[in-house]
């Protein structure tokens, strides 16, 4: 029977979400053991969180140079020496496993597969091309170690199930001094995070301005959504990039999407597509976002938020 | 520096919507316009730009593909690339294997610094930066927004979750550009004129002793579900009371 590893993903003090997708995705591999590797955390909270999750059956803890931020450069070579015993090594398809996983993979010497979507057999899965306007179905031949970065978008997060055993283990592998951290500048407020939030608005070229986008920031506090935009308003500078939704920002999947102002190109349309209700509001009867939206309201933004709001209230 | 090299992906136009067949077999590419990969155009604009700022000698254009991929790099050459190389292969090729390829002409040419996209909007994969930085050993920083290079040290912004991480590597590194990076030029039609006097050099695959066999099975393609179109309403009183009946709003 085989074994997985999944690279847990954490900012030091807590477990992201990512990582329970990523277990939804392995527990759907035949596996005989399920295994979360957590690198540098200086946390206990994120191995604790991380063998609570069901299906973990145990959790590998690395220590790093205290207080070193996840750089792909360094995690790499310690992650590639881990993977010799296992079958499969997992990661989450966030800026994070998209920076690490490939390193890794070339590491090994073995292709590895981008945002997994589903797993059609132990080693058969889907995943999208060309913005998502194609799957793909891909097999991993026998003997080949299956390196993989999974769609959080396509996987529901695993709860919590009886506590896995945590072992701290030492890895030898040289690392790199050749790439330093230096900042990280978050434009992250109080609001709920986008990628798990259960109901998202975002604004679009339509809103107009930075300023415009307060609108949608008060609207969203109002109903407790998390805030996104679309290519276009972080392009033009009214909202940080860590924003933007679409194929080359966030893949996310709330319950409620509202787009105010978004005309709908299909990159964009590609994050939003797992949304369980798109709603649309957009001046042009014409935008392709209404091609898609559950619910579309022709009309203007500036007169449709508030009058939302007063019938919220 | 002296060199910068710049890979740059032929791809599917980005306005192009692309069909699959319908035996599932692949997708239909055939007649469709092909451009360069817009991130990898992106980084070839950033490259031109540091060496317009004498921060480097010269930067060459390498692709691989089929003898058609001539083309993107001529407009490569008409952007202001000094040069051109071409790894000729008809055969598909998994991003590993790009990266092995891409690493032999990395050490053959000595470049301080290699650019390219962060992804190809073909195969979405996201891969071929970091495994040739693996492979040479070298520094990476992915989904650059920003660049500066000083001395033997870039510092680059990086595009990530969280919002904005800048991280410090020593040269030769390779930098994967984002879309906020910068803004690509125009090609106007007397540099057009100009690059077909520049040299595409063009190198046989064989002839690199790598190891570029397809591992991955394809089996089939699929055209996704697509999201039926719902109803529109006419006044927010019917869109609020829809999304109450729904259970999302309170």
């Amino acid at each position: 029977m085989s074994r997985i590893l999944i690279i847990g993903e954490h900012d030091g003090r807590q477990l992201n979400q990512s990582t329970a997708r990523c277990v939804a995705c392995a527990a759907a591999i035949n596996s005989a053991s399920i295994e979360i590797v957590v690198l540098g955390a200086s946390s206990n909270d994120v191995a604790s969180a991380a063998a609570a999750l069901a299906g973990v059956t145990g959790v590998l803890t690395v220590r790093t140079a205290a207080g070193s931020p996840a750089l792909a450069a360094v995690l790499a070579p310690q992650i590639a020496a881990l993977a010799a015993g296992y079958d499969y090594v997992l990661a989450p398809s966030t800026t994070f496993g998209k920076d690490l996983l490939p390193r890794v993979a070339a590491l090994l010497g073995v292709p590895q597969l981008s945002d997994v979507m589903s797993v059609l057999g132990p080693r058969t899965f889907q995943r999208p091309i060309y913005a998502g306007n194609a799957l793909v179905t891909i097999e991993v031949p026998d003997g080949t170690k299956v390196v993989a970065t999974v769609r959080g978008a396509s996987f529901k997060p695993v709860g919590t199930g009886p506590v896995a055993p945590i072992r701290a283990v030492e890895v030898s592998a040289s690392l790199p001094t050749h790439t330093r951290f230096v900042e990280l500048r978050s434009g992250k407020a109080d609001r709920p995070d986008l990628q798990t939030a259960r109901l998202v608005v975002s604004g679009g070229r339509g809103v107009g301005s930075a300023e415009n986008f307060a609108l949608l920031y008060k609207f969203a506090e109002q109903i407790g959504a998390a805030v996104g935009a679309s290519r276009a308003a972080v392009d033009a500078g009214f909202v940080p990039n860590d924003m933007q939704v679409g194929q080359t920002g966030k893949i996310i999947a709330p319950e409620l999407y509202m787009a105010f102002g978004i005309s709908g190109a299909i990159q964009h349309l590609t994050g939003i597509k797992d949304a369980g209700t798109i709603v649309a509001v957009n001046k042009d009867g014409e935008a392709p976002i209404f091609e898609i939206a559950d619910i579309g309201l022709v009309g203007d933004l500036f007169e449709i938020i508030p009058e939302i709001e007063k019938r919220l209230r | 520096m002296q060199k910068i090299i710049v890979c740059l992906k032929r791809v599917v136009d980005y306005n192009v919507r692309i069909r699959v067949k319908p035996d599932g077999s692949g997708v239909v590419t055939e007649g469709l316009k092909m451009s360069i990969n817009p991130f990898d155009e992106i980084a070839l604009e950033e490259a031109l730009r540091l060496r317009e700022k004498g921060q480097a000698q010269e930067v060459v254009a390498v692709s691989i593909g089929p003898e058609d991929v001539q083309q993107q790099l001529r407009t490569a050459l008409a952007m202001g690339a000094d040069r051109a190389i071409l790894v000729q292969t008809s055969a598909e090729l998994e991003p590993l294997a790009a990266a092995r390829i891409l690493h032999k002409i990395v050490l053959s040419e000595q470049p301080g610094l290699v650019l390219l996209g962060k992804q190809a909007i073909d195969d979405d994969c996201n891969q071929t930066g970091q495994m040739l930085a693996a492979l040479w050993d070298r520094p990476q920083a992915t989904f650059a927004s920003k660049l500066e290079l000083k001395g033997t040290v870039a510092t680059v912004t990086r595009e990530v979750d969280a919002g904005l991480e800048v991280i410090e590597v020593d040269l030769p590194a390779v930098v994967t550009s984002d879309l906020r990076l910068n803004e690509p030029r125009y090609v106007k039609l007397p540099e057009i004129m100009k690059a077909k006097k520049k040299t595409i050099d063009v190198v046989a695959i064989d002839s690199l002793g790598v190891d570029a066999a397809p591992v991955l099975r394809v089996t089939r393609y699929d055209t996704p579900p697509v999201r039926s179109k719902g109803g529109m309403v006419k006044t927010v009183d019917e869109l609020v009371t829809a999304l109450r009946d729904r259970g999302l709003l309170a």
